[in-house]
């Protein structure tokens, strides 16, 4: 065992440091890469396509993407390498994972030599951003159950409906939708998925406000938006298999990030400033058994990523374990949050920029919720990874447009 | 990075579960467990001739000369098969011997070890509880002898030679090997009768510290009980798979309302839970055979971190076991409670695992530059 870079790997990460000095600087310490969301600043996304745009032409963008595409054809080593580096730099917040990391991918698998060519190079380069449109407020868990219609109107199709959780929409030129083209289809063989051009008429954008009172996302209605049948991708009533793509380029993004912010060894710091019932919180054999579990959930999902760092640069696919990742981290973040809050006593009450537990805390549902919410990975867990049997799926062959609750 | 065995490790253990799916099936624990055999004998020469107890003994002293990867491997094969036999406490006596004896002690006890005739157990609490330096009192006299009484002493029924914790004449800490013929053994009634613990009374029982006996006992105690709880930790994740497998088969081999059992979401998303807790003891033990092996500064934090992912994991695993077997599983015919009963004892053996969550912190807190909060347990040696 070793945690060394193989002599090619090593190569690679000096050129991507070379690359990084010479056009960034590292960040302070104590400092920390910017987290995913952008707000409604515009000079927040033209610095990251600025960004974006000079990767690109240094060679530095879309790494795993075919040469064709304007990518360099390398492993996800490569890409983990790169991402690890990029992170300790002072870079611009990225707004392209989605449609680098999820949608570009779908387009070159279902999209058009047309849509292929017209799109790819301008997405990679970050010229245009892209935003993906699947969830619903009645489809979430189960989003083949989205109702958001598209009809045929001469060679080309009206949209109407209401998309949500869309992270972007505000700032992309573009979106991949999928949307319900045959009611009467069972759910999944009636969905179609387009483009659609974000600035079209009948588009409306309106941020969501969370929980913890950010707002990282929109929902979008569309009011007989017009897309043309050239934007479509795949065949019509084939979208399940497109959104399919989407998803599990979506689940294979490998956690080269790790857990950042509030954490073990921030409970440590504060357990030792703030008093339990009995001398410091430290000293609380409660207050250190739940850091101790958590530092053992936290280093362990740590390590998890170095053995699929492992797999990868041998060039193997990573093994099952790579799928814990969310179900034991999103909880975790939670749990920690909660007890930097608690330890806090009654000032923990107030918002304490200094730690941070409140905000940690107030965010940390949102975690246990995106991109498959704890319960959905449980069942992902079970049934691909340990072969249990599927759930019961008592309407997957019917007519959607018969299911109590459906109207489209 | 290359955060895996080698492939050369991968063959031995490969070995290993062949040789003990052989020799040592789940009717092996259960025979012992029956009997009032302290352990398979039969089994113990096995291991002895494959290698396996000498595994990290360097060859001049008889062993195998291999390296704590390969030795945490065969643990966790040898948890796999709960094999009834005490390798891991007695791989924690002679490591001891290894790392802290004199030259001389090495070439006397570890050939020993080796060929299996030397069987180590750890004497260390004198009283319910876990194990403070206060809590201390059998004295090593002046005379080279020992008195006291020592309780639960894991492995004890089968082990020939006791390190004990004890205080010398000025009321230091001291380790000192000794020679359990010595002694008056009472075998306990065992949670877990296939690995049964023992109680010793010494009363003049002559015992030597261990090395020269400058360094604190208690710290030399500390490094020891760490190294011991890497091995221990891999033997608790074989255990924990082995349940955690036998499960999977019986969850989807049950059927209840006309389903397997194991296609009920309240089923499946428990052994989801507990294939998490799996993954995270196995990686948290990986990065502990690393420390190990390299006996790097981490190695403390490394080892309570994995010994205690690896006891919750093994503890749950055992737990679930027999909940998802059903009825069936509370009989004394099916081989859960062999499972249940040996992860409690290993749960145990080192210390259990509130003392090491406790730890954990302590090394935590060290581990990023602070201080572990002023108590008095002295730091323990990297």
């Amino acid at each position: 065992m070793d945690f060394n870079d193989s002599p090619a790997e090593a190569g690679f990460r000096a050129e991507a440091r070379a690359f990084l000095e010479r056009h960034t600087e590292l960040l302070a310490p104590g400092e920390t890469p910017p987290g995913p969301f952008i707000g409604e600043d515009p000079e927040a996304v033209r610095r990251s396509q600025a960004w974006q745009a000079l990767k690109f032409d240094n060679g530095w963008a879309c790494l795993t993407w075919p040469t064709g595409f304007g990518g360099r054809g390398l492993g996800p080593m490569e890409q983990v390498i790169w991402t690890q580096e990029e992170l300790r730099y002072r870079t611009p917040v990225n707004i392209f994972s989605i449609g680098i990391g999820m949608l570009g991918p779908t387009l070159m698998k279902h999209g058009t030599h047309g849509q292929k060519t017209r799109h790819l190079r301008k997405m990679a380069r970050g010229d245009e951003v892209w935003c993906q449109l699947f969830s619903e407020p009645g489809a979430g868990s189960d989003v083949a159950g989205l109702t958001t219609r598209a009809r045929r109107d001469g060679a080309d199709w009206l949209l109407e409906g209401q998309k949500t959780w869309n992270t972007g929409a505000h700032f992309c030129k573009w979106g991949v939708i999928i949307v319900r083209t045959d009611p009467a289809a069972p759910k999944h063989k009636g969905l179609t998925c387009f483009i659609v051009d974000m600035h079209s008429p009948g588009i409306e954008i309106r941020p969501i406000r969370q929980m913890d009172g950010g707002s990282g996302f929109n929902d979008v209605f569309f009011s007989g938006v017009r897309v043309s049948d050239e934007n479509r991708v795949g065949a019509v009533d084939d979208g399940w298999r497109v959104a399919i793509t989407t998803l599990m380029n979506e689940r294979a993004a490998i956690g080269a990030r790790g857990m950042t912010g509030f954490g073990p060894a921030d409970l440590v710091r504060l357990a030792r400033e703030a008093h339990g019932p009995r001398g410091k919180a430290i000293e609380d054999s409660a207050v250190r058994a739940r850091i101790a579990d958590f530092h053992v959930r936290s280093a362990g999902l740590r390590y998890t990523t170095y053995r699929t760092l492992t797999a990868l640069s041998r060039g193997e696919t990573p093994g099952p374990e790579n799928s814990i990742h969310k179900l034991v981290g999103a909880p975790l973040r939670q749990q920690m949050a909660a007890l930097g809050v608690e330890l806090q006593g009654q000032a923990g009450a107030a918002m304490d920029p200094g730690y941070g537990a409140q905000a940690a805390w107030l965010a940390a549902p949102g975690m246990r919720l995106a991109g498959g919410t704890d319960e959905i990975m449980r069942n992902i867990i079970a049934e691909r990874v340990l072969g249990l049997p599927a759930e019961p799926r008592t309407d997957k062959d019917l007519p959607f447009a018969a299911m109590r609750g459906n109207r489209s | 990075m290359n955060f895996d065995f080698s492939e050369e490790q991968k063959l031995l253990r490969t070995i290993a579960r062949d040789y003990l799916e052989d020799r040592a099936p789940l009717g092996l624990a259960r025979s012992v467990l029956e009997s009032q055999a302290p352990m398979s004998g039969e089994l113990w020469e096995g291991a002895a001739e494959m290698g396996w107890l000498g595994a990290v003994i360097p060859e001049s002293c008889g062993g195998a000369g291999f390296g704590h990867a390969e030795l945490v491997l065969i643990a966790e094969e040898l948890g796999r098969a709960l094999a009834p036999i005490p390798f891991v406490t007695s791989a924690a006596v002679a490591e001891a011997i290894l790392v802290a004896g004199t030259d001389e002690q090495r070439r006397r006890y570890l050939p020993g070890f080796a060929a299996g005739e030397r069987i180590g157990t750890l004497a260390l609490a004198e009283a319910r509880g876990v194990v403070r330096p206060e809590s201390v009192r059998t004295r090593h006299r002046g005379d080279g002898t020992l008195a006291g009484t020592k309780v639960g002493a894991p492995d004890g029924a089968a082990a020939n030679l006791a390190l004990v914790v004890a205080r010398d004449d000025s009321g230091r800490l001291v380790l000192v090997l000794a020679e359990l013929e010595e002694a008056v053994r009472t075998v306990d009634e065992s949670i877990d009768p296939s690995r049964p613990s023992a109680g010793f009374t010494f009363d003049g029982t002559p015992a030597e510290p261990l090395g020269n006996g400058e360094e604190d006992g208690w710290r030399v105690l500390r490094r020891v009980l760490d190294r011991a709880a890497v091995v221990q930790a891999f033997e608790q994740l074989g255990t924990a798979q082995r349940a955690f497998d036998l499960t999977r088969e019986q969850i989807l081999d049950r059927h209840a309302f006309g389903r397997p059992i194991g296609s009920f979401q309240a089923i499946k998303h428990r052994m989801s839970d507990l294939y998490a807790a799996l993954e995270i003891a196995r990686s948290n033990c990986y990065f502990a055979a690393w420390a190990l092996a390299n006996d790097g500064p981490g190695l403390a934090l490394a080892a309570c971190t994995a010994r205690v992912a690896a006891t919750e994991a093994c503890n749950e695993a055992s737990v679930e076991m027999v909940q998802l077997f059903g009825g069936a599983g509370f009989t004394w015919e099916l081989d859960c409670h062999l499972f249940y009963r040996r992860a409690q004892n290993l749960a145990l053996a080192l210390g259990p695992p509130g003392e090491w969550r406790d730890r954990l912190v302590d090394r935590l807190a060290v581990d990023h530059g602070l201080d572990a909060s002023g108590r008095t347990e002295p730091a323990a040696a990297g």
